[in-house]
């Protein structure tokens, strides 16, 4: 199970990394590993949102499973990747790299403390099973 | 009675579970509570149960030899005798839910057909493989667009013109859920339900307007630019409709409408005093993930045969759960298998054809009664097989006296609606001959004669 | 050799005629060009087309004619052919709802009937036949619940427990009222963990929503105290009665303390699944909650006298929920389920309960040998496996349902509940002879030697069905869903 070194973790399996003022946003290979074949991919929400940690940001469903999918950090949104809408098996290959879901800016920079760094998300999914 | 187990089978069936007879595998119920008796008749057998059944039905007016010109919602058509031969086909009714895909192919094939033929007949793109009846489908279009929205609309925009079961089971559904209201703007007359009173109360606060097509009083009306006055203000309109009146009438689809319902009984399904119906639900294509029930779809075998599956079930309550847009678990499918079979026989030029003559039928049936003295038909605007006569006395009396007579008159509106006096709503199908409405009429002058009180 | 069967679309040929309706004997009446549709893209078939086409398709279904449906949960028990006769008297069938009272007093006096009956079995003084479903009766109930509270003024109790182990109609009913779901743990016995249940009782609680017995066919030890503990927190209880097949005549679901409970007619009372649906459900309940039943419900309008018999009708409960679909209920079904109940008699309902509980215990004492039966004492009407082998660990459940297909079984009910991960849920019914238990068990063990000597086989069935696995992935992705 690949897990990003560099990467934020949320509980609910979300990752984020963060460059400055920007950080985006995904989810990780045990997440897409767990929903198995990802058929639909649906973000719920718009360029300019303003967006609080923890808000809903969409939905991934896959044959046998739903998630929603949930932001870990504050921000407003400058980009969403309409490329893994329309390509949902994008996630499953590569969901570190072009799979990503959402882009956020904020010129107060991102409160990733109550985030999992890698080695703390690697022994969480152990734990898990 | 239908239980196989000889003694000998249940003796050795103890023996090799290690229980001495069969009350000691109930141990686990509190004394107290176990084995209560039950107050009921004995059981009867197979030629007791149908003497018994028969009598019942003694008590029942079957419209076998009865004209009945009551629809309001149920229609008494021709059934073609090749649908009850077919759906009494065992492996049809007593199968189950198609989970198991590779031994469900015929009900899953039957069910994709179904979806096609509602999507072609109401003019839209996708369509789920059926709710309960009309009344749930509209209920279901609410529940879909409260999610559509994310529950930050909370109006629900209804016609005066919709089925009042349609509404109270929408309320039931959805009044007080999460802050919606139902609201639907009152009429005191016909001509008050109109598309343009509608328009007026839409705001961005509403997330669907809801109209029926043709309405409970049979006006048919135009909802082009509702649609577009809906759009314009971010929300959904959803029509629901009479599938046989589809068979003339423009579709919803071509409307602009973003979802339609409407119930399928009409459509070779037998009025069996209520139910159970066809719940009709049809919708844009871009809405499909937010739709509830189950959906058919084609795929492939693993031997390369085209095959038809359960799809998009991620959506469902058995997986969803709380997060499931509504809590439904079945469709209703021998019903659909019906209507598909229905449809398939009639084909184009036979729905067409039942559809003029209900039309033609209801039209010469209103041109006579309104020949009548003290008689008045109500509808100023086109109708399909279904419009409102204003009478002399009570809708009550006037019934009685048709009853007395074996004949079944129309809906008696008089009590729920008010302020249309001593209205009566007739319904006229293809079943009805011209000799049951010169009877009719008959009787309706005889009556009037009689000045019952 | 391919076992695809064309479509009607496929099928149709333009000109070709099916059904014919007669001339119109009245004149012809003018539509406005404006409303009428332009084209109706309709299939045009013979009769003969239609029923071949049919008539084949049926032949690609397995069905409760053909074998036994072990479904968890489902009740797939025989349906008998006199009640189908019974809906298609014509007095029954050819009936409109709005007909006057005094023409349908038959119809009314069924669904009154069918009332008192279910009251009779179950214990409950009050009984709704309105829904369309075991799903709407759930809603129904679960809502009732909801009103009962806000006129106590108790709107804070917005918590509704749910065992983790409940079907997913459940948590989805409650939220659909307005609840909020918390799950409550099943303990190793499989009964509900009373220091679970008791720690999450507080003024937040509105009820919780038990099947008894539950999804893995056990009939809780603690039965009487959960409720007892749910009642003195001032929370309702829900009975799920998905699995009422197992109780009849055993025992009576309200002398248990339940405050409303739903039936689902097309299980335990035999009505045909119908290849999905239609079903029926009813609602029973208290004295304290039946202002609330979901209506119009059948009654006595008019004692009966010497000379006339009784007047039925009908009437809405003062604090009534609403309506859950048009006109009464599906009579329909009711019927079948009347005729049903009748032929049974008290007798034969008990019979049902206690055969159905011996043809589960015999096959789960035959199977627990081969398969891992992680709650092992007596139970009811069904049981649950979890396919977990150490010496086959690449083989699931899911593969063990497929290769059953292939001895001619329809697979029990798998990955359900979800708190046994490699479920298979088997249920077998009353209605099934020792000859099919013990052809079932032969397979089963077949299956589970297959599994060790040659998974090939269960990995790549059903091979002897008219169609292979399915691509489920692609059904989503490429999403076709009309013609």
């Amino acid at each position: 199970m690949n897990i990003h070194p560099n990467y934020f973790y949320s509980k609910n399996d979300e990752w984020v990394s963060v460059e400055g003022n920007k950080a985006t946003i995904g989810i990780s290979d045990y997440a897409q590993d767990s929903l198995s074949d990802i058929v639909f991919v649906e973000i719920s929400v718009s360029v300019g949102d303003s967006l609080a940690a923890e808000d809903n940001i969409g939905t991934i469903e896959s044959v046998k499973a739903a998630s929603d999918i949930y932001t870990p950090v504050a921000g407003t949104v400058s980009e969403i990747n309409n490329k893994v809408v329309d390509s949902p098996e994008l996630l499953n290959r590569d969901p570190f790299g072009e799979a990503w879901l959402i882009k956020l800016s904020s010129d107060t920079g991102f409160d990733t403390s109550h985030l999992m760094d890698a080695d703390a998300y690697r022994k969480y999914c152990e734990d898990r099973g | 009675m239908f239980i196989p187990h000889t003694d000998a089978d249940r003796e050795s069936m103890l023996a090799a579970i290690g229980k001495k007879d069969l009350n000691e595998l109930f141990d686990v119920v509190p004394e107290k509570y176990r084995f209560p008796k039950l107050n009921l008749q004995p059981g009867l057998t197979e030629p007791e149960v149908t003497f018994l059944l028969d009598e019942i039905s003694t008590a029942n007016l079957s419209l076998d030899h009865t004209a009945c010109f009551t629809g309001a919602g149920a229609y008494h058509h021709y059934i073609p005798a090749a649908i009850d031969n077919l759906i009494s086909r065992g492996d049809f009714y007593t199968a189950y839910t198609p989970y198991q895909p590779e031994i469900s192919q015929g009900t899953l094939q039957a069910v994709y057909e179904y979806q096609s033929l509602m999507a072609r007949l109401t003019g839209m793109e996708a369509a789920n493989a059926s709710h309960y009846d009309g009344a749930t489908a509209c209920a279901e279009a609410g529940v879909l667009a409260y999610h559509q929205y994310h529950g930050k609309r909370k109006k629900i925009l209804v016609s005066a013109g919709l089925h009042p079961h349609y509404l109270l089971t929408l309320k039931t559904y959805l009044q007080d859920f999460d802050g919606m209201q139902i609201e639907c703007p009152k009429a005191t007359s016909l001509d008050e339900i109109s598309p343009e009173k509608l328009e007026e109360k839409i705001d961005m606060d509403t997330a669907l307007v809801l109209v029926q097509y043709p309405d409970f009083f049979g006006q048919i009306q135009d909802f082009s630019e509702l649609a577009k006055a809906v759009h314009e203000k971010g929300a959904l309109l959803c029509v629901c409709i009479n599938p046989i009146a589809l068979g003339l009438l423009k579709t919803p689809g071509e409307m602009g409408a973003d979802i339609v319902v409407g119930e399928g009984q009409p459509l070779g399904i037998p009025l069996s005093y209520g139910g159970p119906y066809l719940g009709i639900f049809t919708t844009r294509k871009e809405l499909i993930r937010k739709v509830s029930g189950r959906i058919v779809g084609e795929t492939v075998d693993n031997r390369g045969q085209r095959a038809y599956v359960l799809t998009l079930t991620a959506r469902e309550q058995h997986i969803r759960r709380e997060k499931a847009t509504s809590n439904i678990c079945s469709n209703q499918s021998l019903n659909a298998l019906t209507a598909a079979i229905y449809l398939s026989l009639l084909g184009r030029d036979g729905l067409r054809a039942v559809a003029k003559l209900c039309y033609d039928k209801a039209h010469y049936a209103a041109k006579e009664i309104s020949k009548i003295h003290g008689y008045r038909i109500l509808n100023q605007r086109p109708f399909f097989h279904e419009f409102v006569v204003s009478c002399p006395q009570p809708p009550s009396d006037i019934n009685q006296h048709l009853l007395d007579h074996g004949m079944i008159g129309g809906y008696d509106l008089s009590e729920e609606y008010p302020m249309l006096g001593n209205a009566m709503l007739i319904a006229v199908t293809e079943i009805i001959n011209k000799e049951d409405i010169d009877d009719l009429c008959e009787m309706l002058k005889e009556g009037e004669h009689h000045g019952r009180h | 050799m391919d076992a695809t069967e064309k479509t009607i679309f496929e099928l149709s040929a333009t000109g070709r005629k099916g059904f014919r309706f007669p001339s119109s004997d009245v004149p012809s009446s003018d539509l406005p060009e404006s409303l009428q549709r332009k084209d109706l893209p309709l299939p045009q078939l013979s009769e003969v087309d239609v029923v071949r086409h049919y008539t084949r398709l049926s032949r690609l279904n397995y069905s409760l004619d053909n074998g036994m449906y072990p479904l968890g949960s489902c009740t797939m028990k025989y349906n008998p052919k006199i009640c189908e006769k019974a809906a298609r008297i014509s007095a029954f069938a050819n009936l409109h709802p709005l007909q006057p009272i005094e023409s349908v007093q038959g119809a009314v006096l069924i669904l009154y009937e069918m009332q008192i009956i279910l009251q009779e079995i179950s214990g409950f003084p009050a009984c709704s036949l309105t829904p369309a479903a075991g799903a709407q009766g759930e809603f129904g109930g679960v809502k009732m619940i909801a009103a009962s509270l806000r006129d106590r003024g108790e709107t804070q109790r917005k918590i509704m427990l749910i065992p983790d182990s409940a079907h997913g109609t459940n948590p989805a009913s409650s939220v659909m009222s307005g609840f909020e779901c918390l799950a409550v743990r099943t303990d190793e016995r499989g009964n509900i963990d009373l220091n679970d249940l008791t720690s999450k009782c507080n003024e937040q609680l509105a009820g919780i929503m038990i099947t008894n017995p539950n999804t893995l066919g056990l009939f809780d030890e603690n039965i009487v105290e959960v409720i007892r503990i749910v009642h003195q927190a001032g929370g309702l209880v829900y009975g799920d009665g998905a699995n009422m097949n197992a109780l009849l005549g055993i025992v009576k679901p309200a002398e248990l303390g339940f405050d409303v409970m739903h039936f689902n007619l097309h299980k335990t009372f035999a009505t045909p699944h119908g290849g999905g649906g239609p079903g029926a459900g009813a609602i029973c309940c208290t004295e304290q909650l039946k202002a609330y039943l979901p209506g119009p419900i059948a009654d006595i309008l008019e004692e009966a006298t010497e000379e006339v018999p009784p007047l039925y009708g009908y009437r809405m409960p003062e604090k009534s929920i609403g309506m859950l679909r048009s006109f009464w209920g599906h009579f329909g079904i009711i019927v079948r389920a009347y005729c049903y109940c009748m032929m049974l008699g008290a007798e034969g309902l008990r019979r049902v309960a206690e055969y159905a509980t011996l043809n589960a215990n015999y096959l789960m004492e035959a199977l627990k040998q081969d398969y891992p039966l992680p709650y092992d004492r007596t139970c009811m009407h069904e049981f649950v496996l979890d396919v977990k082998w150490p010496d086959a660990p690449g083989i699931r459940a899911l593969d063990v349902a497929k290769r059953l297909m292939d001895y001619k079984f329809h697979p029990p009910t798998n990955y359900f509940p979800l708190i046994v991960h490699e479920a298979l849920m088997i249920e077998p019914t009353e209605t099934e002879s020792k000859e099919t238990l013990d052809d079932f068990i032969k397979a089963m063990k077949s299956i589970a030697r297959e599994a060790r000597e040659n998974p090939e086989l269960l990995h790549q069935a059903p091979t002897e069905t008219p169609f292979g696995r399915m691509d489920e992935v692609k059904a989503a992705r490429d999403l076709k869903i009309t013609e």
